[in-house]
């Protein structure tokens, strides 16, 4: 599926990142990806998964080491960058006063397609998450699944390599939540290889074929959820605590 | 699909993706308000009110002040308050562009393959259309009350493209404060120190009028400027000038503008960049 096979879609190497006030967030992040997987990106809040994503997304600079999405570095190329990824979540937004579809065609031209490429592509998207009855009404007025499918849509409106996502199913109901989740594994089915981050081991479970677990910065373990949990013998949620010496925030995604 | 990548290459492309990429972003701006009229509402309110209020409350007193009669007071008031409606613009500026910072609309444009630049010219774009339609409405409401321009139709247009750079100059500050101030809440809280600027001006009463201190600063507001030239274009009453700032009106109403938009784009095209530090 993917042109430059051999490459890894994701390649992070000694990635540092520090703030002014919160000190050192990402401490030698290394992360490799392989295209066409759903890589999950777990870790408890302040463990520097959204530094990493938005690292990555082009979105925060780094301060040492190497990062690479499909090849191209984030540092020199950003604009090639850009034109590869797809970014959903909290880490990036859609205009909650105009409608769905004013929202997919404003992304589709501003991703440089043609006027009437972005129209098609915008009803394609729409039909294909559920969202023509909704297509014309503002956003603010969606339910919380609609909004995380169009999204998810906005964030699909040109074919990306590598989509990252942030937390899919937060806040969703459990129909939503399948919904979403049949469609990230959709289109990893499709060769586009998805980053997520999430806390919710469930979703982390069900989803993803290799899980990194971050911990103040660096990643502590890595594999397929089976080898995680066979390596403590229990479930993730003991994984997570044996690993980093802390509990798994108690939640159902 | 058909998308072609913005930085490799030559600069003329470049350009024409920039232009395209603002003009998209204007267009957001302007459809969210057939989605949002009211968002209008807040700005043209305050003029409209100041019509009334200096118009027909305090117009005859200030008249007499100036040894007008009343009606000729509403003739001198009005173009003051085409350039107050310009200010006040700039209110929404600085909310609309806090708030695509808090709701994570800048971060998804900023992920995207397009001018990072024209971000913010779309949003100055948007803000002279919709100055346009605001500057027509309080035109109307002004010539419901008896307010007539006098010129013709060059020192109209003239009087036009004055007040539209006065509007972009604001519209820069605007967008710079946006980058800068910590959330929509926090422009809203400092929208009250739009009056003084918009006061201590020549847009209300002449500075003549004022104390002596006031009177210095009022003259040197870039408001007054634009105010003196464009109620010369428009052929309307004006005080008489009696101080150099006052004489060099047209000069300053176009240098103002420039020098205001010459110091706060590039200062916000920085602030932009350093948002991924």
């Amino acid at each position: 599926m993917n042109p430059q096979s051999g490459l890894p879609a994701i390649l992070c190497e000694d990635v540092r990142k520090s703030y002014p006030r919160r000190g050192q967030v990402l401490d030698g992040l290394d992360l490799v990806v392989e295209p066409g997987t759903i890589h999950g990106l777990l870790g408890p809040n302040g463990a520097g998964k959204t530094t990493a994503v938005r690292i990555l997304s082009t979105l925060q600079r780094l301060d040492s080491g190497r990062a690479m999405v499909t090849g191209r570095d984030v540092a020199r190329d950003p604009a090639g960058v850009r034109e590869r990824i797809g970014v959903a979540g909290q880490y990036a937004a859609v205009d909650e006063i105009l409608t769905g579809r004013q929202n997919l065609q404003m992304f589709g031209r501003l991703h440089h397609l043609r006027a009437r490429v972005a129209r098609a592509r915008a009803d394609k998207l729409l039909e294909r998450f559920d969202l023509v009855a909704a297509a014309d009404r503002p956003v603010r007025h969606y339910s919380g699944g609609m909004r995380r499918r169009l999204d998810l849509a906005v964030s699909l409106i040109r074919s990306a390599r590598v989509l990252f996502l942030d937390e899919p199913s937060t806040g969703l109901d459990p129909r939503s939540r399948n919904d979403v989740w049949d469609a990230v594994r959709e289109l990893a089915g499709s060769g586009t290889t998805v980053l997520l981050t999430t806390q919710y081991l469930e979703e982390a479970d069900r989803l993803c074929s290799r899980i990194s677990v971050l911990d103040h910065g660096r990643i502590v373990a890595e594999g397929s959820p089976a080898e995680l949990k066979a390596r403590v013998g229990g479930n993730l949620d003991d994984a997570f605590l044996h690993l980093t010496g802390r509990p798994m925030l108690v939640g159902v995604a | 699909m058909t998308a072609i990548s913005a930085e490799l290459q030559p600069l003329p492309a470049r350009l024409a993706w920039f232009a395209a990429d603002t003009w998209v972003v204007a267009r957001r701006h302007v459809m969210r308000l057939f989605h949002r009229p009211d968002e209008l509402l807040g700005t043209l309110l305050i003029p409209v009110m100041a019509v009334l209020m200096f118009g027909f409350v305090f117009g005859n007193a200030l008249g007499a002040a100036m040894t007008l009669p009343g009606d000729e007071y509403r003739e001198f008031l009005l173009p003051g308050l085409f350039a107050l409606t310009m200010a006040f613009g700039i209110g929404n500026t600085t909310i609309s562009v806090a708030s695509d910072i808090r709701g994570g609309v800048l971060d998804r444009m900023r992920s995207l393959p397009m001018s990072p630049a024209a971000v913010l010219a779309g949003r100055s774009v948007a803000d002279l259309l919709t100055a346009a339609v605001e500057l027509a409405i309080v035109m109307g409401f002004g010539t419901l009350l008896g307010w007539h321009w006098h010129g013709g139709v060059g020192a109209l247009l003239a009087a036009f493209g004055l007040l539209a750079l006065l509007r972009l100059a604001f519209s820069w500050v605007g967008i710079l404060l946006g980058l800068l101030v910590s959330g929509p809440e926090a422009a809203m809280k400092y929208f009250a120190l739009l009056f003084p600027l918009a006061m201590v001006a020549d847009t209300v009463i002449p500075t003549d009028l004022m104390p002596d201190g006031l009177a210095g600063v009022a003259r040197w507001n870039p408001l007054s400027a634009t105010v003196i030239t464009t109620r010369r274009l428009f052929g309307n009453p004006s005080a008489p000038t009696t101080s150099w700032v006052a004489e060099q009106a047209p000069a300053l109403a176009v240098a103002w503008p420039v020098a205001i938009i010459a110091v706060s784009m590039p200062l916000g095209l920085v602030r932009l960049r350093r948002i991924a530090r």
